[in-house]
């Protein structure tokens, strides 16, 4: 294996790590705020419907992008609806939004556009273009660095540079500002911040309006790649975010290596049908299985304790 | 003091919350620009008006009634099973080894060994995510979903590897021997007079659902395990105190749920396709939660719910057929019954209950 394969490896690891970091700081913000987000997947499934039947229309992928986060938003605030205002189950109502989204992308794209439930593929604008950072041309001649800059550095969709700046910034808003020290509050102990005389809902709404936009980030970034919805298009990538929150134990930082490990697994894993290990043959259903075994792995206690905020998941009553 | 006579509870509620469902799954129709009152008519008519239609529709409900009630087992000691098409694809393969181990000489002999081998497979899928929750304190939901990707990939590597039939274009296992062949309507009904469709796929399993929907109520209702079943999904402390082992509870009650799951295989493996092929549950095990939900946990609700979404898939089909309304329209009605039943009771329960206290004060 030459230099160049394990950068192309690395580079499609990024571009496939992109939307599960995004996926994964939504359900970080949301179930820090004490929201468990199973229906993270829906909502990466009607933003990517919704921005690519948008950008293929007015052939801008940024309207596409307004529109995807539009949807997804619209999906956090049923889920606020029912867990927060109404206080459901959590668990039920995640999903029932993935039927939602599952089953109102297809009929809803099979109405507008009749071609079984994709969209148009999109072209041009209607596309984020490729973002070559400076001198990438001119330095890929110097030998182990130009390679890497022009390769793995540069040349990624805006999107890709949005997501990794998410990642300091998710951490700076969490444990520097009074809202992040807030939110974090709210998903520990509720009843301690309703004290303090801060509202619970007001915060939690918060939370999974963020989650909603960050959602809708992914979604678009989903769209954008392939050039156009189709059906199912999200194929477990809420799941596998969510699993990846657990990898990080709910941190931001952690969230960005565990989301280019499972990145790394499937970008191995399109690569390579089978890995042969002497005589020994790894079966590509075990490396599409991977990050799912090593989530039970990891939520079983068996390497480091996994130990999520102490409210999720419960509707906070407040004492009468 | 109880705000609601029991019969609001239990028949009111999810009934409001279906209307709401529908009446959404209505307005979503007229969106796409179709007449849902059309709509109705063609899924009813494709649903019950042939006994071709009539053979699909106990076909789907028989899958129902055996996922949900898995799903309401498990639910009962507040265990939240996601799993469920995992554990049915696991059964469909325990199901399959059995039919084609032996060729066996009639359907009375393999029947009862497919389904210990299509329950023992779905319990042993369930038991780990079970033993997890109970042992190590990782969350049920997450496990059992992450459990379905592992049984997809399981399966599919087992059916690829192992039981397709070489040289062969598709995913599938070797048909089963003639004696594997269950029953049909056509078949069960002819010697009464019966003309019963021949190509419909309902066969001896929906009886055997039937069974299980009152081996359940015996089992939750009648016996000292039920009890502790329930009484544990109460409150676990209390259990505890009462000297109930939540280990041994959560275990058993996730094994019974996978069990039933597993049970639903000789549905849809042995007594349909009569041959093990990829994605065999076709989301079954999802629509489980659903029709647990809205059958309020309990047998008669269930078999009821089941029914309905029976009704929904083979009426879902026809739409198709008819209206060129894609089928996932049943997955859209399916996210709406979900949410309104299950994660939004409060938004009809709370003015209901005000409503019946305001009528009991001007009684008194």
């Amino acid at each position: 294996m030459d230099y160049l394969t394990v950068l192309q490896i690395l580079d499609s690891t990024v571009r496939l790590a992109t939307p599960l970091l995004l996926t994964c700081l939504a359900g970080l913000f949301s179930e820090r705020a004490g929201i468990v987000d199973i229906g993270l997947e829906g909502k990466l499934l009607v933003a990517a419907f919704m921005s690519g039947a948008v950008a293929y229309v007015t052939g801008s992928i940024w309207l596409g992008l307004l529109a995807g986060i539009a949807a997804s938003l619209v999906f956090s605030m049923i889920h606020g609806l029912a867990s927060i205002t109404f206080k459901g189950d959590q668990l039920i109502s995640g999903v029932a939004l993935n039927f939602l989204a599952a089953g109102l992308t297809v009929v809803i794209g099979q109405s507008w556009f009749a071609l079984g439930g994709r969209t148009p593929p999109l072209s041009g604008n209607g596309r984020f273009g490729e973002w070559n950072l400076p001198f990438s041309e001119a330095w890929s001649k110097i030998p182990v660095f130009g390679p890497t800059y022009n390769e793995l550095i540069s040349g990624h969709t805006a999107l890709t540079y949005i997501a990794l700046l998410t990642v300091p910034l998710s951490w700076w808003v969490l444990y520097r500002t009074r809202f992040g020290l807030r939110l974090r509050a709210v998903g520990e102990n509720p009843s301690a911040v309703d004290t303090a005389g801060i509202s619970v809902v007001r915060l939690r709404y918060m939370a999974l309006i963020i989650a909603g936009v960050l959602c809708g980030l992914a979604g678009t970034y989903l769209a954008s790649l392939a050039a156009g919805f189709v059906k199912d298009m999200s194929a477990g990538r809420g799941y596998i975010a969510l699993a990846a929150l657990i990898f990080a134990k709910w941190r931001p930082w952690y969230a960005l290596s565990a989301t280019l490990i499972f990145g790394f697994l499937e970008a191995v894993g399109n690569r390579y049908q089978s890995i042969s290990i002497g005589d020994f043959v790894i079966p590509v259903q075990f490396m599409q299985a991977l990050p799912y075994i090593l989530t039970v792995v990891i939520l079983a206690g068996f390497i480091g304790k996994a130990i999520p905020p102490r409210a999720g998941g419960t509707p906070y009553v407040k004492e009468r | 003091m109880q705000a609601m006579p029991k019969w609001a509870d239990a028949v009111l509620i999810p009934l409001i919350s279906i209307l709401l469902a529908f009446f959404f799954s209505g307005l979503m129709i007229l969106a796409i620009g179709k007449d849902p009152v059309v709509a109705i008519q063609t899924m009813v008519q494709g649903a019950f008006g042939s006994t071709n239609g009539l053979g699909y529709t106990l076909y789907y409900t028989t899958n129902f009634i055996f996922t949900g009630l898995a799903i309401a087992v498990a639910y009962h000691a507040r265990l939240f099973n996601i799993g469920g098409e995992g554990q049915v694809m696991l059964g469909g393969l325990g199901v399959a080894l059995v039919c084609l181990a032996i060729d066996w000489p009639h359907w009375t002999l393999a029947l009862p060994a497919a389904m210990i081998g299509g329950a023992v497979f779905g319990a042993a899928w369930a038991f780990i995510p079970a033993y997890l929750q109970a042992k190590r304190g990782s969350h049920i939901v997450i496990t059992t979903m992450m459990f379905n990707f592992i049984a997809s990939a399981f399966v599919g590597y087992i059916l690829l590897n192992y039981l397709k039939v070489p040289g062969s274009m598709s995913t599938e296992s070797a048909g089963f021997s003639a004696g594997a062949h269950l029953p049909t309507f056509h078949e069960m009904l002819a010697p009464f007079g019966i003309n019963f469709n021949k190509n419909a796929p309902a066969n001896i399993s929906f009886l055997i659902a039937l069974l299980a929907a009152f081996g359940f109520w015996v089992l939750i209702w009648k016996t000292r395990l039920g009890y502790e079943i329930r009484s544990f999904g109460e409150s676990e402390s209390a259990a505890k105190y009462a000297g109930i082992n939540p280990v041994r509870i959560t275990v058993i009650a996730m094994m019974i749920s996978g069990a039933l799951c597993g049970l639903m295989a000789i549905n849809n493996v042995m007594g349909e396709a009569e041959r093990l092929i990829d994605n065999a549950p076709e989301g079954a095990g999802f629509i489980g939660i659903a029709v647990a939900l809205m059958g309020r946990n309990h047998p008669v609700g269930i078999v009821l719910a089941a029914l309905l979404f029976g009704f929904l898939y083979q009426g879902g089909a026809e739409l198709t057929f008819w209206e060129a309304i894609p089928r996932e329209l049943i997955v859209v009605i399916q996210g709406l019954v979900i949410m309104f039943t299950g994660a939004l009771d409060n938004m009809v329960r709370i003015p209901l209950e005000k409503l019946f206290l305001a009528l009991r004060k001007e009684e008194a």
